[in-house]
């Protein structure tokens, strides 16, 4: 797991390319900090970052090819790698080096491009071909690794993180209006586009091949779900959930492959407490848990992270999350985002990757995936009791059960079912709208948008991100199941436009800390994807057979247990006294009115009201995070890298 | 008295709901949540501004969008609650 980055298309000078690429890499060097490598290729350049975890001696980048027809600067890992290089041996290639890097240069020797699909793995990477002048971006499955581009100069740049690109002489960083509008509504942009104007990511599962100037970018795999008429009944869950444990199991067992030790995040909750309890079997001197707690009851699961940590015998180790720490910490957070964010959770996500780095360690397996592969989440029974409600809209009673869904949010238990019903706007929305499931969500997060400049709204004019959102969905979304439409929206947009990339890779990677996600192979995606509705949600019953397939490696108390969403302290986090002395500054009317996205008066308002501890509604909370964090942003992301570029070696 | 008591509970929506965005067309009986003003922290909100600065008592089974759910209806309601 390193930093990559590059350029293709422009002969520069070598002091040119020395320093484009040298920029490049001191701002990705948090990423990969074991080494450093540059090759210039005519037209092109590669850079790398390395943190060494399999081949620690034998890997280092940008790896050539025997024959030198082939270079590639590689992010990630690809898990499968022993049983690919056996085969590739098995054919006559002869291996240079223990790393997965050099499967990867000759699998594509073999196969071209097809050799995607036989990667079982989380990567992005850049791979130039002389013999047919070709350069390949691409990037895994589900989203896990990052890859970002824009032309500038007369070239294609790319690198793992925006903070590469805008380091460059020239870049400007400005914030796209039409991303923050996105951001406010969907809670992340819809690739290509980035919150930057100008710079855009490679979607999950896309390759881009540049030949000849020519650019395509296309997909190589994409998530999809049986049409809901081929749609049977489910047979008997303890046999599926016999094969789903046996598919989890060996999805752990190859993710724990390194060169390195492989510790654990522990939430307290049953995802990550399988992958733990799992990964606990074969982690021969004892697993090393991590987790987060909270002084608030309502997002404290420190009880059960102990219950777990001590059924494993793991050695446990956990951060104490404070709000006066998340505030503080918020504007470094942020500098590794790279992202508005609507909410603070990235930030102890930030602090607990520092920990994992003090004790040694540099990977982690993470439960990270699960609610979005077997239908976990609120939002999924929230569509359910939505459907069942707007069936019978005059019944006083079904609207109860949306209490049932959110015990832990105390401003729904003093609602009337009639409340209930209008906040839900159940009734009043076609059921074939395929945005059904999201759609209070998205306008109850659009509602922060009162926030937003005129001269931003009147950028905007009639834009509507939902409707954007909506012309991306596959061809053969309408036949889907209402459950699998739903799952889709948080697979293939929230999961890597927000829990993977801001809450996910940019802030282990701050700390170079490797996560894996064995929810996420893509063994265990497509298996849960064929399965019927109702073996993911029974009932309102959550990720029903991945309860099953735990039983009898989790305790039964922690699968039966109710699900608290990972949640943090947010508007609350900056409430006086304790408020950080940044908040004066960065939400100041001067500040505010030169960046010029927000309406000043408006958020001085939002501001006194969160230093009161008075903004404890939905809308109050995201538009402070997502005021906040785009500020900050606005300040960090004009801050361009001039670190030194010296001592970069050349392959 | 009832325009009295509707501007206090405009200034109060003003203030607490559209952050002093004085230009934001707030006719008197325009839908609170239809026009995404207040959502289910705001409704305890705006009961709670009601019940201190207009002295009335409100039952859980008063909070009901029939009652709330427009400036028209709100002041309406403290009427009906101040005649009782």
């Amino acid at each position: 797991m390193c930093g990559i980055a590059g350029y293709h298309g422009k002969l520069m000078a070598p002091e040119a390319a020395a320093d484009r690429l040298g920029r490049m890499v001191a701002a990705l060097r948090h990423r990969g900090p074991d080494g450093e490598g540059i090759a210039v290729r005519g037209e092109t350049g590669l850079a790398h970052t390395r943190l060494s975890i399999v081949g620690l001696t034998d890997g280092a980048q940008p790896m050539t090819s025997e024959d030198g027809a082939l270079a590639v600067s590689f992010n990630g890992e690809i898990f499968n790698y022993v049983e690919l290089r056996d085969d590739l041996k098995a054919r006559g290639h002869r291996f240079r080096t223990h790393s997965d890097t050099e499967v990867l240069l000759a699998s594509y020797a073999a196969k071209g491009l097809d050799c995607l699909a036989d990667f079982n793995g989380d990567f992005a990477f850049a791979l130039h071909d002389t013999a047919n002048r070709t350069l390949v971006l691409a990037r895994d499955r589900m989203g896990v690794r990052p890859l970002f581009y824009a032309e500038h100069d007369g070239a294609l740049f790319f690198a793992s993180e925006i903070g590469a690109l805008l380091a460059l002489p020239g870049m400007a960083a400005e914030i796209d209006p039409v991303a923050l509008d996105q951001i406010f509504t969907l809670w992340c942009p819809i690739p290509p586009r980035t919150a930057y104007r100008g710079i855009h990511e490679l979607p999950p599962g896309h390759m881009m091949i540049v030949r000849d100037g020519q650019r395509t970018i296309r997909p190589w795999w994409q998530l999809s779900y049986p049409d809901r008429a081929d749609i049977r009944p489910a047979p008997r869950v303890e046999v599926q959930a016999e094969e789903l444990r046996a598919l989890i199991t060996d999805a752990t067992r190859i993710r724990l492959r390194a060169d390195v030790p492989v510790g654990s995040y522990l939430s307290g909750g049953l995802d990550s407490s399988f992958i733990a309890a799992l990964a606990a079997r074969t982690v021969t001197r004892g697993l090393r848990t991590f987790s987060l707690t909270f002084r608030s009851a309502e997002h404290d699961e420190g009880h059960w992270q102990r219950q777990m940590a001590a059924t494993l015998d793991a050695e446990a180790d956990s951060v104490e999350c404070s709000t006066q720490a998340i505030a503080a910490h918020m504007p470094e957070a942020m500098r590794h985002i790279g992202c508005p964010i609507l909410r603070t959770a990235p930030v102890p996500l930030h602090l607990l990757s520092a920990r994992v780095r003090e004790r040694g360690m540099k990977v982690v397996l993470t439960g990270e995936g699960a609610d979005e592969v077997f239908a976990g989440y609120d939002i999924f029974r929230e569509a359910r009791v939505r459907r069942f409600c707007g069936r019978q809209p005059a019944s006083p009673r079904r609207p109860r059960l949306f209490q049932r869904l959110y015990p832990y949010l105390p401003g729904l238990k003093q609602q009337s079912p009639e409340y209930l019903a209008r906040f839900f706007s159940f009734g009043s929305e076609a059921l074939d709208d395929p945005l059904y499931s999201h759609r209070p969500r998205f306008r109850s997060t659009a509602a922060a948008k009162l926030f937003f400049s005129v001269g931003l709204k009147d950028a905007l004019g009639d834009y509507d991100a939902a409707a954007e959102l909506v012309e991306r969905l596959p061809a053969d979304f309408s036949r889907w199941h209402p459950l699998h439409q739903a799952q889709y929206l948080e697979t293939a947009f929230l999961l890597p436009g927000y829990l993977l990339s801001s809450q996910g890779d940019r802030v282990m990677m701050a700390n170079a800390v490797e996560g894996r996600f064995p929810f996420l192979d893509h063994r265990v995606v497509s298996f849960a994807a064929g399965l019927s509705p109702d073996a993911k949600l029974s009932g309102l019953k959550e990720k029903h057979i991945l309860k099953e397939a735990a039983r009898g490696i989790v305790p039964t108390a922690i699968i039966d247990r109710a699900k608290q969403p990972y949640r943090a302290p947010d508007a609350e986090a900056f409430a006086a006294p304790a408020s950080p002395a940044y908040l004066e500054t960065v939400l100041s009317p001067e500040r505010l009115a030169m960046s010029g996205l927000f309406n000043v008066q408006a958020v001085g308002k939002l501001k006194e009201k969160a230093l009161k501890g008075q903004a404890t509604g939905f809308r109050d909370n995201a538009a402070f995070i997502g005021v906040l964090s785009t500020e900050l942003l606005a300040r960090t992301g004009t801050t361009q890298s001039t670190q030194s570029t010296l001592h970069i070696g050349t392959r | 008295m009832t325009d009295e008591t509707r501007s206090a509970i405009r200034a109060f929506i003003v203030e607490n709901f559209l952050f002093g965005d004085e230009s934001h067309p707030l006719p008197a009986d325009q839908s609170l949540i239809d026009n995404d003003l207040v959502d289910s922290t705001g409704i305890l909100e705006l009961v709670g501004f009601i019940e201190e600065r207009f002295a009335v008592s409100i039952a859980d089974a008063d909070i009901v969008p029939a009652n709330l759910d427009s400036i028209d209806r709100i002041a309406g309601f403290i009427a009906r609650k101040q005649a009782a």
